[in-house]
């Protein structure tokens, strides 16, 4: 019996009083995929991050085929055959492909023959593994999917057996994820042992051969993909059984709360990131926005917003709203009936420093329930805090916690808690459970369809396509700043959608 | 949670910071031989062993919980203002238009206008880097520093060429009326009965300094503006998407600072000189930095910070005086201070995490699972 490619016996790390990782033993046979799954903070990066010698364990081994390895830095993890493709790219932008496949793997003091050996077995990996890639180009020229080829290629290049793979698909489109899992496949069949880090359900059971659950820092389960089902795998990961699907009835719309008409936002660097859009919200539904990150989705909240500016019309109950000016800041919209969960809750959203109480007046700071002659009510704020984090089942439910002590779904709890009870006329939500673990999404996708039943007007951005399908009344598809189509979810399905993702025109089609 | 409690975080670690600097100073005066212990003796007799002494470091230590929480206002809208001192010596013009040139019946009502004259001065000297940071992206760092220099070079004009009485040599105004002397602590304490020494410049202000303290504290903490200033200092993107103007935060923190930095006037100015003189502020203005660093920026810490270094200032005046201790060396004894309690700090504070981590690890042997 050949030995397992990598094998982890009792690996135990903690982080003062927080155990990330708790007597974990995982063995992984050569050429075979195999997926990590867990909600955030289960303590898989931890375990990836022992594997590739950014932390040391407490306690436990490393067995690399069969050989007790010492991995004390990413060197050494290199050089014991581990390659790690990082959720976020480590690619120097205005380098081309070549210049950052032998950035830190150079031979020598001179870079010419190094550049000429990559080059050379840049042809030959592409050729093996159908990883095509053009070596002159630059990064910053390059799409995402194409980087995360490079990445692919620098750990290859580095002669890695092993390659770990950390949320791979978070950036991708449909298409480009399909691509990728081929590629995996490809390299499988060479036989390269890849381990798969991702909380895509779909993705494990598509891909995978084997599935290891973690659970709060504990490894709960580990089984074969072929014999096990998502609802399993979720159970696994939570502890509970959870709904994958939201529990809704069909949307009664009524009239146009938002519209917007040929909106345009152009950027600091005089870059247009929405090129015109129309779009209309109507109360008691769910607008879905669809599309691969960074093709205005972002721009359209922040205007919606109010802290970027615009030209367009934009009316909200028949009312203009500004889109540039004194009157277009988030303290107006608000004051309009506007509430907005920004995508990015770590760093708009909230303030990490800040108490869950602070947090909880912040942005609406000037209620006047709020202030007791000039001074703050700090006894009403917490109060009220305390109520909101009974209602949304917060933990722990402690006002004077800092925010960065909850976890990302009590995070997200806590900014719905602000931004839904204001009973406003009309919610912006961006990425409601990214970094949000399955018990909590289940929760939160409960609340906004609550809040659609009052008849509130909720425009919904996502990059998680199944997330759009499944909670939005009506689906639009942005790329490149425009709307590429309108569908309804239940006549529309992932490849259509898709397809307009990528920017090809259905109705041409 | 919070890896140290919060009674260690507040006391523990600026103590054993200021312990290391103790170390570190007396084995410098040991290295140039001298006794540490007499030195300390020196010192802590020289500041704090009479009425005399405590005078002159609390007059010390007005000036600091001054331009300290000049200093903390800024940071906490994530603003460093160098420029304390600048706006000091703007604040000591105010101070002396508004007592030259108004006749004023009683020091109660000149004190008043007195805060207003000073604090509208260095405020309005923080105004210009203020609105060069908000509008035009200048670093205030940068900024504040050159206005300290063209403050010098302001009050150096002003005071030959303009204040300056007739037929004086010397760059600096007349006397100010003697309806505006502030009250001093032996003048002050004497109907309580408590003797307090009459040549010690400590006066009133310092009773206007710790209200200053106080209102700091409630502006900061009690006030929705001062949930504005923490939230822009603490992150511009949430500020931003909360509707609190970047220009706006700058220029009221700004404004506030410096009046603060500004109303330092009033105890050096005022209260001690009675005329103002080149060079009034003595560097106070960058000592606020330290003491705003030590006392992390928090009202109760600057004023604690501050009585430490009017301490250390007066301590250092009497070995100067009394040893062959050369009065460089209470400057480097200041250094260690600062850079013990405000650039090492997390040479202190990381050891202490461990310890308090282990604490409670023993504490508790069935350990917590990640969240």
């Amino acid at each position: 019996m050949t030995a397992p490619a990598i094998e982890l016996k009792g690996i135990s790390k903690a982080f003062g009083p927080v155990q990330a990782n708790k007597d974990i033993s995982i063995s992984v046979m050569p050429g075979t995929i195999h997926g990590i799954i867990g909600e955030n903070g289960a303590g898989k990066s931890t375990l990836m991050s022992i594997l590739y010698g950014f932390y040391k364990a407490d306690a436990g081994e490393i067995y690399i085929a069969g050989n007790r390895t010492e991995i004390p830095d990413s060197q050494a993890a290199i050089a014991a055959g581990i390659g790690m493709v990082f959720q976020h790219f480590k690619l120097v932008e205005n380098f081309t492909v070549l210049e950052n496949i032998i950035l830190g793997a150079e031979d020598g003091g001179f870079l010419k023959p190094s550049l000429a050996k990559a080059r050379k077995s840049l042809i030959e990996l592409a050729a093996e593994y159908e990883l095509n890639v053009d070596p002159d180009a630059l990064i910053e020229e390059i799409g995402v999917g194409m980087q995360q080829r490079v990445e692919i290629l620098k750990a290859l290049y580095r002669q890695a057996d092993i390659l770990i793979l950390d949320e791979p698909t978070g950036v991708l489109t449909p298409s480009e994820a399909d691509q990728l899992f081929r590629i995996l496949g490809r390299l499988r069949e060479e036989g390269k042992t890849i381990i798969l880090i991702t909380h895509k359900l779909r993705e494990i059971m598509d891909t995978t051969d084997t599935v290891s659950v973690m659970r709060r820092g504990e490894m709960t389960a580990t089984v074969k993909t072929a014999e096990t089902s998502p609802e399993h795998l979720a159970e696994l990961m939570v502890g509970r059984k959870v709904l994958l699907r939201v529990d809704k009835t069909p949307a009664k719309p009524g009239d146009v709360v938002l519209d917007i008409k040929g909106l345009r936002v152009v950027d600091d660097q005089k870059v247009e990131r929405l090129r015109g859009i129309d779009l209309q919200v109507r109360a008691g539904e769910i607008l879905g926005i669809a599309g691969v990150a960074g093709n205005g989705q972002s721009e359209l909240l922040e205007v919606l917003g109010g802290y970027a500016h615009g030209t367009g019309t934009i009316t909200l109950n028949g009312q203009p709203v500004e889109l540039s000016g004194k009157n277009s800041d988030g303290r107006s919209r608000r004051a309009r009936g506007i509430a907005h969960v920004p995508e990015d809750r770590q760093r708009e959203g909230l303030i990490m420093d800040f108490s869950a109480w602070e947090n909880t007046a912040f942005g609406y700071h000037h209620d006047p329930a709020y202030q007791s002659g000039m001074l703050s009510n700090n006894a009403a704020i917490k109060a009220e805090t305390q109520a909101k984090m009974d209602r949304f089942d917060v933990r722990p439910p402690h006002p004077h916690l800092a925010a960065k002590n909850f976890s990302g779904g009590n995070q997200q709890k806590i900014v719905l808690a602000r931004e839904i009870e204001r009973n406003p006329d009309l919610l912006l939500i961006g990425q409601p459970t990214r970094g949000v673990d399955i018990g909590a999404i289940e929760f939160i996708h409960q609340q906004i369809v609550a809040l659609r039943d009052q008849g509130k007007a909720i425009l919904l951005v996502s990059v998680e396509l199944e997330e759009i399908l499944s909670l939005a009344d009506r689906v639009a598809v942005m790329f490149d700043g425009q709307v590429m189509g309108e569908r309804m979810p239940e006549q529309t399905n992932e490849k259509e959608l898709g397809l307009l993702m990528a920017g090809v025109s259905g109705d041409a089609a | 949670m919070d890896v140290m409690p919060k009674w260690a975080e507040v006391t523990l670690v600026p103590l054993i910071s200021l312990l290391l600097a103790a170390i570190l100073s007396a084995l410098v005066i040991l290295a140039i031989g001298e006794d540490p212990v007499a030195a300390v003796k020196l010192m802590v007799s020289g500041a704090l062993g009479s009425t005399y002494g405590w005078g002159y470091t609390l007059y010390y230590a007005t000036n600091f919980m001054f331009t300290g929480l000049a200093v903390a206002v800024a940071i906490h809208a994530g603003l460093f203002n160098i420029g304390g001192e600048g706006q000091a010596m703007l604040g000591g013009l105010g101070v002396a238009l508004v007592c030259l040139f108004i006749p004023w019946p009683h020091w109660t009502i000149a004190v008043l206008a007195a805060v207003v004259g000073s604090a509208l001065f260095g405020a309005l000297w923080a105004a210009i880097p203020a609105y060069l940071q908000a509008k035009r992206g200048s670093h205030i760092v940068i900024t504040t520093i050159m206005f300290n220099f063209i403050a010098a070079a302001v009050l150096n004009y002003t005071l030959v060429n303009v204040l300056r009485p007739a037929g004086s040599m010397d760059p600096a105004t007349e006397r100010f009326p003697e309806a505006v002397h502030l009250p001093s602590l032996h003048e002050l304490l004497a109907p309580f009965g408590i003797a307090f020494s009459k040549a010690a410049p400590a006066n009133v202000s310092l009773v206007i300094a710790v209200i200053a303290c106080v209102l700091v504290w409630l502006l900061i903490w009690r006030t929705p503006l001062g949930l504005e200033i923490r939230s822009y200092g603490k992150s511009q993107r949430a500020a931003r998407y909360a509707g609190i103007g970047a220009v706006r935060i700058t220029m009221i923190a700004m404004l506030i600072s410096g009046g603060l930095a500004g109303m330092m006037a009033i105890n050096n100015v005022m209260g001690e000189a009675e005329r103002l003189v080149l060079n009034a502020v003595e560097g106070a203005g960058f000592i606020g930095i330290a003491v705003a660093l030590m006392g992390r920026s928090h009202p109760v810490g600057v004023f604690l910070a501050a009585i430490l270094f009017g301490f250390l200032y007066q301590g250092g005046a009497e070995l100067a005086l009394w040893t062959s201790i050369p009065r460089e060396l209470i400057v480097v004894i200041q250094a260690l201070v600062i850079l013990f309690t405000g650039a090492l700090d997390n040479m202190v504070r990381m050891p202490l995490e461990r310890i308090f981590l282990a604490l409670r690890a023993s504490r508790s042997p069935k350990s917590t699972a990640a969240e």
